[in-house]
């Protein structure tokens, strides 16, 4: 680990580097403007100290330098602010072939879901050199998840998901940290991430050892799977014809018109919505009549039967 | 500045405010602007002494890595009692109810602020605020942070939360009165002469500090009351679980919360404005400049609250908006940074005490600006964004630039508040010990924000240690500053030499009466010829006192 005396923390990420170039071009910009307004108000108040008979001159009025500061001062803020929003959407694009991994914060501690199944607390496992995808949500206030040698950072919102991305560069061991005051155990809730080699990533996912002592080794899709028969899901939303319910196979991503003439895009906060409150948003051609399951299912269980509808469509997960 | 008729230390003096009635009735009733400015000087000085403690207990606290010197939750509780009384109860008041009180009429030449038993009601409105925010910390505290973040506040904190956030809804009813009272008083009652183009440019500050405390207030006060009513009566307007929007309540606390910090700074630069000019003897450079960038940065403040939240979820679009805007808020300020130093060249500078401050706020401010363009511009902020990175930046803006500014005007105008002149030779030295103690104390905290060192924790990870001991120890430093000052001012009270009325041979109107000023201000209204920088012309008073003949000058 660098020291903390070191100009730079470690980076470890893709758009570490890129952050990194921004935050040196401020440091010289700030550097520059000290010491030139530090050398002029050293030299003024030298040269034009107090002395007996020397009386101080009038400014006149003239707005030569303030235009010619104005315009020098809009040219650098541009740049930057370019540069800055350049790199940013950047970093919260995630590229298609991410592997999504599902965070849910609570206070205090941070879940992780991965695609094959593996549960981890406060741990995060990664391969090197692949785009991880983290899509998050909390069960209680607002968390934020935090990897400063990765430069990143997004809060984590109850009632919605939030989305962080990043590809890690570096084998080794980072902090992660919550980042918005979340209760009294706030410096509590965080962690590591291990970035690994992808063998032995592979090795970890097929784990001699259970992070957690006899949670399932079974994919989210499979436990959503699960969930939708257990909830009776199936008996409205079998995709037979004449179902109550909508078929889900090919929902996601697709869209949707509802009774009220609106339509929207069947995104995740929206397959998130109709599971847990099914009456705000009714589809063209159904009556509303599923059953509100606020409270009945968690954020993990939600994250699952999601998993399961995604299957339906035969996506990735 | 002006042929006033009258001078208080040369005609049968009259009797000066402060002996103007020795009793508690006399003080606690007054209507007078400058005895009701000290009442607010004697509150705020409780409270600034009140978050300093809470700072001392969670500095010692971050010593080492673990928590043992503080619980978690009493750590939490410090750091937000250090937040709102702080922000709320000292700073927010500082200079626009301490300074901006005593000294607007005076400069305007003005009897008194426009409508007087508002203004004492104003300081029984702030005590009662001040009270009930103070109650919820000797019944037990507040943990929510001073931003009362949703929807933590409103339904998960286990702390006197209503008690608090009520507290600061009231004090905000006050700094409403006071702002309401210098803008109609700077616009309805200056004197004879007195255009807006010869104003002090403090006036000009607080006037545009008024404009944001009327338009800003209002909506930190809306927000506040939406905590009450979903915590209180179980409203869904924040908590998902009650079909509310958590993010809601980050875009109404910063509407106002954003330019609230130029509510706070704003006065600051006024102040410098006036004794930088002063200590210079030189008229200040691009007066129109600077006094129209105060109003620019009071509008443009009001639409740049969404970069505090860039990673909060909202719209990315949103927060390249935010950003853009942002970065206009610079552009005034830096000019008037290059109009100050500007007034210095060809001046005839000399170096008393509040000419030290006003150097401490030009070094501190331009780091807290500099910094601020780490934290406007995305990718970087995106990392930053609550880390003591931002902790130390608002610290360099609002201490570096509020404080620093506050005490500069404390010690220019103490000879005109109090009639005796506090030690010269402490006031340099205290003001050097603050500086250097408040850079060993902010310095490290951008580094460690750089390195992740997220803000608001109570245990941290080893490797940050050494700089937060770096830090505790320069805040041991800047806390003995304060000590001295706060004592050579006391001691001044009693056995500071006497005042002149004008010691600084200043041209502004207020060194034309008496220090201290008598009740009215002026026996008879002054008329104004040229406006508060006319070094190059002598000083009315100045001339009274030489050539000791008060009839040679009437109106």
């Amino acid at each position: 680990m660098k020291s903390v005396f070191s100009l730079l923390p470690e980076q470890a990420s893709t758009v570490a580097g890129q952050v990194d170039a921004i935050y040196l071009f401020l440091v010289a910009v700030s550097i520059f403007c000290m010491i030139f307004a530090g050398l002029l108000v050293l030299v003024f108040s030298i040269r034009y100290r107090r002395r007996a008979g020397v009386e101080s001159e009038q400014p006149h009025e003239d707005s030569r330098l303030e235009i010619f500061a104005g315009v020098c001062m809009l040219v650098l803020l541009m740049t930057l602010f370019g540069w800055g929003a350049k790199v940013y959407f950047h970093s919260v694009r995630p590229p298609a072939d991410a592997m999504e991994i599902m965070v849910t914060g609570k206070q205090w501690m941070w879940k992780l879901q991965h695609p094959q199944g593996k549960r981890e607390i406060n741990e995060l496992h990664v391969p090197v050199g692949r785009p991880i995808q983290l899509t998050m949500t909390s069960e209680d206030v607002i968390h934020s998840f935090f990897i400063p040698a990765f430069r990143i950072k997004q809060d984590v919102l109850p009632g919605r998901y939030t989305r962080l991305w990043f590809e890690a560069t570096k084998v080794g061991k980072y902090h992660l940290f919550c980042a918005e005051y979340c209760g009294t155990e706030h410096s509590m809730m965080g962690g590591w991430v291990t970035v690994m080699t992808p063998a032995d990533y592979e090795r970890w996912l097929g784990g001699e050892v259970a992070p957690i002592a006899g949670a399932p080794q079974e994919t989210p899709a499979q436990l959503g799977e699960k969930l939708f028969a257990q909830l009776g899901c199936t008996a409205c939303h079998s995709g037979a014809p004449g179902s109550l319910g909508p078929d889900l196979a090919g929902l996601p991503g697709s869209t949707v018109k509802f009774t009220d003439g609106t339509q929207a895009v069947a995104d995740d906060d929206y397959l998130r919505e109709s599971i847990l409150d099914a009456q705000t948003h009714i589809v063209e051609g159904y009556l509303p009549v599923m059953p509100v399951f606020r409270g009945t299912v968690n954020e993990d269980q939600v994250i699952q039967l999601i998993a399961y509808i995604k299957s339906l469509s035969g996506g990735a997960h | 500045m002006s042929e006033a008729s009258t001078n208080a230390t040369a005609t049968a003096a009259p009797k000066s405010y402060l002996d103007d009635g020795s009793t508690i009735r006399s003080w606690l009733l007054t209507i007078d602007h400058k005895r009701i400015a000290i009442l607010y000087l004697i509150s705020i000085t409780i409270f600034f002494a009140l978050g300093a403690f809470a700072a001392a207990a969670f500095r010692l606290e971050l010593l080492t890595p673990q928590g043992d010197f503080l619980s978690a939750e009493t750590y939490n509780k410090f750091f937000t009692m250090h937040g709102i009384v702080m922000i709320f109860f000292f700073l927010l008041p500082s200079i626009p109810a301490v300074m901006g009180n005593f000294l607007i009429p005076i400069m305007i030449g003005a009897k008194d602020m426009a409508f007087p038993r508002l203004n004492l009601l104003s300081w029984y409105v702030f005590m009662a605020g001040a009270g009930l925010a103070i109650s919820a910390i000797i019944a037990g505290g507040v943990d929510t942070g001073w931003t009362f973040y949703t929807p933590y506040s409103s339904m998960y904190a286990n702390s006197h939360v209503i008690l608090a956030v009520t507290g600061a809804f009231i004090a905000g009813f006050s700094s409403i009165m006071t702002g309401l009272n210098i803008i109609v008083t700077v616009q309805k009652m200056r004197a004879p002469g007195l255009t807006w183009f010869r104003l002090p440019l403090f006036v000009w500050s607080m006037y545009a500090t008024s404009l944001v405390v009327l338009l800003g207030t209002p909506v930190v006060a809306i927000s506040l009351a939406m905590i009450f009513v979903e915590r209180f009566l179980g409203f869904g307007i924040f908590d998902p679980a009650l079909g509310g929007d958590p993010v809601l309540f980050q875009h109404i606390f910063w509407f106002y919360s954003h330019p609230a910090v130029y509510i706070m700074i704003l006065p600051s630069m006024g102040v410098i404005s006036e004794v930088i000019a002063c200590f210079s003897r030189r008229r200040v450079y691009g007066y129109t400049f600077v006094a129209f960038s105060s109003l620019a940065i009071a509008v443009i403040g009001f639409f740049v609250w969404g970069h505090h939240m860039f990673v909060s979820g909202q719209s990315a679009y949103a927060g390249v908006i935010f950003s853009f805007l942002t970065f206009f808020v610079a552009i005034p300020t830096a000019i008037k940074i290059i109009n100050w130093i500007m007034t210095m060249h060809k001046g005839s500078i000399s170096f008393d005490a509040p000419m030290l401050y006003a150097f401490g706020f030009l070094g501190l401010f331009l780091v807290g600006g500099l910094t601020g363009l780490f934290l406007s511009t995305m990718a970087t902020d995106v990392h930053l964004h609550d880390t003591y990175f931002v902790v130390s930046h608002f610290h360099y803006v609002m201490v570096g630039g509020g404080v620093m500014g506050f005490f500069a005007a404390l010690h220019y105008w103490w000879p005109k508040m109090m009639g005796r002149m506090y030690p010269e030779g402490w006031a340099k030295f205290a003001a050097i010990v603050i500086f250097i103690g408040f850079n060993l104390t902010f310095l490290p905290q951008f580094q460690m924000g750089y390195h992740g060192m997220p803000r608001r924790y109570h245990a941290y990870a080893p490797e940050f240690q050494i700089m937060h001991v770096m830090s505790t120890a320069g805040a041991s430093v800047m806390g003995a500053g304060y000590l001295t000052m706060f004592s050579y001012l006391i001691w001044s009270l009693f056995k500071g030499k006497k005042a002149s009325a004008n010691p600084w041979d200043s041209r502004g109107l207020e060194w034309e009466t008496a220090c201290p000023p008598p009740t009215h201000n002026f026996l008879e209204t002054p008329v104004v010829t040229q406006d508060a920088y006319s070094f190059d012309l002598p000083s009315v008073t100045c001339v009274l006192e030489k050539k000791d003949k008060p009839e040679e000058h009437r109106v």
